[in-house]
């Protein structure tokens, strides 16, 4: 009997149902699960790799502890390698096998909003913690992570009186960039200033000569950078390269979350402003205690940034609300949640409003200098009033959409 | 007059960021036919050789241009002797292994140096033209690139090696005859093309914010640059680096940079049509 | 000495065989895996049928992959049915196809400046998705979302019955019915003399362009097919993922499904679908894990599979087997038995 390609069907398939049986998770019944999906690898994996290390920090934290309610943690991690594809699939793993109590994922706005659906049909509770564009309205769903409008009022109000009203604003092209940018308008407009253009780069886009004209010829006193990613550094490297540094400050909401600060050499960086919820130079004795205790953990604290901090700072808030609650089950969860707690994180105090389900966060006016992000001023617990505006979960509980914000 | 002034210097200096960055490409694919999707990966190693170097002390001219170019050619001379020897005339089987070559050296990349951007700063500062701040460093990229055009012209014109190289060019058998073993030729040639995608690399680093995934931004541009100029390796790569980066500066300044992408590609798409062995398969044809 | 065996020939048997199995790996396993792997198995086949068989090498061949399911989406926001968005998805990306590859192939080009056209076009598609995010980008109803993607749609649904939609094990069958059906029209194909003739350009084009055939319009025909299977797995993924961004149009999933085809083994149906299938699963099962980086294992595998397994997996297991049926035969008895392992050496074409 000749063997033939069809032997191969069979024994493939066969393969392929051996391995999608559910795997045997060897531990105690009693277990809480905390399920999170992160790009540990792939082209996001400047985000994601400290995040997946802060999520197995918070973890082994609460843990050594002695585990929440007398129960242990369990994490299950998986790396979605920067491929969206992935999101969904674990995601429905976490629902469907391994049947955890919390998810604490995602990173892009695509990737929340391919999972946050699976989770909200299986009522496993959701908390997205990096900053995003605002506007999610959905009971399932905690988002820890910065809004617009709460990092870009205090950097606008301290621009235009440190440098002056004309504004020309770069942006990433999509949906945090867009929003953003309208935020921005918004603010200068407010407070009678110009934006003399606005310009969205794709994420790719590495090539910034042209800009940088054509900025010149603008003549603006100070440029907003709302850059993301990897490709939008070349912008602030061409811009130094140019000399610009010197002559046009630049200030920005998003420089710093991925390290950026630590790539530009302090003649570049220095000067340029940022508003974020953490900086690693922040004198509060949270953050102190959480850089020392990675620092025995993992070694190298430089990696630690913004949303790395916004994710053990969720996975905290959740444990407490958890404590509060009593039990891990989804409804008393979500009603400590509703009642309004509140932690002391590394980026200062985290409170979650009950009527987005976003938090109100401490928002720090950076100005970088020496590879550092010294601390100008605090904001204390800056409302989420982007999405205030439109989502009202007291009232319309049933709520599940992802508000645009149009201003 | 000053904007055409500067027009100018950008559409100078995207002619030179193609030709660099295809040199290496050209000199692989034109010569030996070996599609190396890991090309992106060599430039992105000469990327991170300069800034290791210049970050331990070394003097930043001679990491970008000495240091960077020979370690990525050794680099590209394991390879070509682990992976590359083997798969002569398997095109396919090239394009697998080197996919997963470049997918392992992103790995090992980011294993050592890990995954924070990282980046040098330029060494040459900005100056005024007219009314606008130029990058001073952009003149530099120009500079070499010429140089290396010239170079590489003068070594395959006027030299021994230059020559066996062409002759390798034409075929294996014409190497043989000629008293050479066309397998170490093949050997040579592959790290110097590696060793072109490490000067590149390190000449660039200070324009970027590397990344051991940038390799991903440069393999498309070549491999369109390299096909679209045809078989000559620095006539075809000159001039459709020419051709392509006047068109997509252009385009960027006339609206902006997503576009001035489009309508480089779409110009390519053109170009191969009208001239289906490339540029130099049309024009230049005795040229190298 | 024998015939050769037909290309278009089909084993009835094994492929009842692979029916039945896929009808019933639900009683053992969840679907959720499965139904992307046999959505990427379709894409893959698409991709081979036209690799393997006419030639033609496609770098760019998620572009169709891509349209489908962008088209999908923006079809199912407008009209709010899934039957006509179903067949729109199959349609567009044909449509593009017959336009970039009648300028192709009735201008000449081929091999490796093929290859190049084709990544330009996905490439340009890509770069252009990625740039819509603005409020400007509307198609109808439909936002196209830029790199944010487009999440939301309605899934596919009950032909007629819009309420009633497919989720779950329903879309699990539905991407199997759609792997089976192309693969017997791909085998349908080659059997007629339409397929002959691919074979025939695949092997010496100038010969059959001499025998008379308008090879140009052969090579147009079977890349417009080839991308309607495209667009049609784009589609399923699209129902899948339930969200479709930029990343679809991307050098990434080019470069995907042009591995996968060459690990399962080009020149075969049955290869690239079980590259795709094998290739995916391991992708999907590296995941699991995030104490080694992901990108240095399947580098890793992947050089390991070119240098140690040449021609594809497929193949080479097949070569594996055959030798072992020599052997057994030769034993058998030597008249006879030489006779047939003759036969038996000559590549067979399935």
């Amino acid at each position: 009997m000749k063997f033939t390609r069809r032997d191969f069907l069979q024994a493939a398939g066969a393969a392929t149902v051996a391995g999608s049986l559910p795997t045997v998770a060897f531990s105690a019944d009693n277990d809480i699960k905390l399920g999170s999906i992160l790009d540990n690898s792939g082209n996001l994996d400047i985000y994601g790799k400290p995040m997946v290390l802060a999520t197995r920090l918070a973890v082994d934290e609460i843990n050594e502890a002695g585990g929440l309610l007398g129960r242990k943690i369990k994490l299950i991690q998986y790396d979605s390698q920067s491929d969206i594809a992935l999101y969904t699939k674990y995601a429905q793993q976490l629902v469907r096998e391994d049947k955890v109590d919390v998810v604490h994922g995602g990173i892009t706005s695509a990737s929340r909003e391919a999972i946050r659906q699976t989770f909200r049909r299986s009522n496993t509770l959701y908390f997205y913690n990096v900053l995003y564009e605002g506007g999610v309205c959905d009971r399932n769903t905690v988002v820890t992570g910065t809004t617009p409008a709460q990092a870009v009022e205090p950097i606008v109000e301290r621009a235009m009186k440190k440098w002056g009203k004309k504004v020309y604003v770069l942006a990433a092209d999509y949906n945090y960039g867009q929003i953003t940018a309208k935020w921005v308008s918004h603010y200068v407009v407010q407070r009678k200033g110009t934006v003399a253009k606005t310009d969205f780069f794709p994420l790719d886009v590495a090539d910034f000569g042209s800009t940088i004209a054509k900025i010149q010829q603008e003549k603006p006193n100070w440029v907003c950078a709302a850059l993301v990613g990897g490709a939008h550094m070349s912008f602030f490297r061409q811009w130094a390269a140019s000399g610009m540094n010197k002559k046009i400050p630049l200030a920005s909401t998003t420089f710093g979350v991925g390290n950026e600060h630590l790539a530009l050499s302090p003649a570049e960086g220095d000067g340029i402003l940022i508003a974020g919820n953490y900086s690693q130079e922040s004198p509060l004795p949270a953050n102190k205690q959480f850089l020392a205790v990675w620092q025995k953990k993992f070694g190298d604290t430089k990696i630690v940034h913004e949303i790395a901090v916004s994710q053990y700072q969720g996975i905290k808030l959740w444990a407490e609300c958890v404590r509060k609650a009593g039990s891990a089950e989804r409804e008393a969860v979500l009603k400590a949640i509703e009642a309004g707690a509140s932690i002391q994180g590394p980026a200062g105090t985290v409170t979650i409003d009950a009527k987005t389900h976003h938090a109100s966060l401490d928002i720090n006016v950076m100005e970088v200098k020496n590879q550092k992000l010294t601390i100008l001023e605090t904001v204390k617990q800056q409302p989420p009033s982007d999405t205030a505006r439109y989502c009202d979960l007291q009232k319309n509980p049933n709520e599940n959409k992802q508000y645009e914000v149009d201003i | 007059m000053d904007y055409a002034g500067v027009v100018t210097l950008e559409i100078l200096y995207m002619i030179a960021f193609l030709a660099l960055t295809s040199a290496g490409l050209a000199i692989v694919f034109g010569m030996m036919r070996v599609i190396n999707l890991a090309h992106g990966e060599f430039v992105m190693l000469g990327g991170y050789t300069s800034i290791a170097c210049y970050n331990s002390g070394i003097n930043i001219y001679f990491a970008m241009l000495l240091v960077a170019p020979v370690v990525v050619g050794l680099v590209g001379l394991i390879v070509e002797q682990s992976i590359i020897r083997f798969l002569y005339g398997r095109m396919i089987d090239t394009m697998l292994a080197t996919w997963g070559l470049s997918l392992l050296l992103i790995g090992l990349v980011t294993l050592i140096f890990g995954n924070t951007a990282v980046s040098m700063p330029a060494p040459i500062t900005g100056y005024q033209l007219g009314e606008y701040q130029m990058g001073g460093y952009n003149l530099f990229i120009i500079l070499v690139t010429v140089a290396l055009l010239i170079a590489m012209w003068a070594v395959l014109r006027f030299t021994r090696a230059g020559l066996i190289a062409r002759g390798a060019m034409q075929g294996a058998d014409v190497v043989s005859a000629l008293g050479y073993d066309p397998r170490k030729v093949y050997m040579y040639t592959f790290s110097a093309g590696a060793a072109l995608s490490g000067l590149a690399g390190g000449v660039l680093a200070p324009l970027t914010g590397l990344l051991p995934s940038s390799g991903g931004a440069y393999i498309a541009k070549a491999f369109i640059t390299v096909i679209t100029g045809g078989a000559a390796v620095i006539s075809g790569t000159l001039s459709s680096a020419v051709i392509l980066g006047t068109v997509n500066q252009l385009v960027s300044f006339a609206s902006h940079p997503v576009i001035g992408e489009i309508a480089m590609l779409a110009l390519a798409i053109i170009l191969l049509r009208l001239m289906p062995t490339g540029i130099t398969g049309r024009f230049f044809r005795d040229g190298t | 000495m024998r015939a050769w065996p037909s290309v278009g020939h089909i084993r009835w048997g094994w492929f009842l065989l692979a029916t039945a199995i896929l009808l019933l790996l639900p009683l053992v396993t969840d679907t959720h895996t499965p139904s992307v792997l046999l959505i990427w198995a379709l894409f893959a086949l698409s991709l081979g049928m036209m690799w393997g068989y006419a030639g033609l090498l496609s770098f760019g061949h998620a572009a169709y992959f891509g349209l489908g399911a962008y088209t999908y989406a923006v079809a199912v926001i407008n009209i709010g049915e899934s039957t006509v968005p179903l067949i729109l998805s199959m349609l567009v990306p044909a449509a593009v196809a017959a336009v970039v590859g009648a300028m192709m192939f009735y201008g000449r080009i081929s091999d490796v400046y093929m290859g190049v056209i084709t990544l330009l076009v996905t490439l340009i598609l890509f770069k252009f998705m990625s740039a819509t995010a603005g409020d400007a980008y509307v198609i109808g109803g439909a936002r196209l979302g830029g790199f944010n993607g487009m999440p939301g749609f309605h899934t596919l649904n009950v032909p007629g019955y819009p309420e009633i939609s497919l989720f779950g094990l329903p879309t699990y069958y539905v991407c199997a019915a759609a792997l089976l059906i192309c693969y017997l029209v791909c085998r349908w194909i080659l059997a007629r003399s339409f397929g002959r003739v691919l074979v025939g350009i695949r092997e010496n084009e100038a010969r059959c362009e001499l025998m008379g055939y308008n090879v140009p319009a052969f090579k147009t025909a079977i890349f417009t097919v080839c991308a309607a299977m495209a667009g049609l797995a784009g589609c399923l993924f699209a129902n899948w993922a339930e969200i479709v961004t930029p990343r679809v149009f991307s050098l990434g999933q080019a470069a995907e499904v042009l591995i996968w085809v060459i690990a399962g083994g080009l020149g075969t149906l049955i290869g690239p679908i079980l590259g795709a299938i094998s290739l995916g699963y391991v992708k999907l099962l590296l995941g699991e894990q995030t104490l080694i980086d992901n990108s240095l294992i399947l580098g890793a595998v992947l050089i390991i599979v070119v240098l140690g397994i040449p021609r594809g997996v497929v193949p080479a297991l097949q070569g594996l087997w055959a030798a072992a049926g020599r052997r057994a035969r030769g034993r058998a008895g030597s008249g006879q038995g030489a006779r047939r392992t003759l036969g038996a050496s000559k590549p067979e074409h399935t």
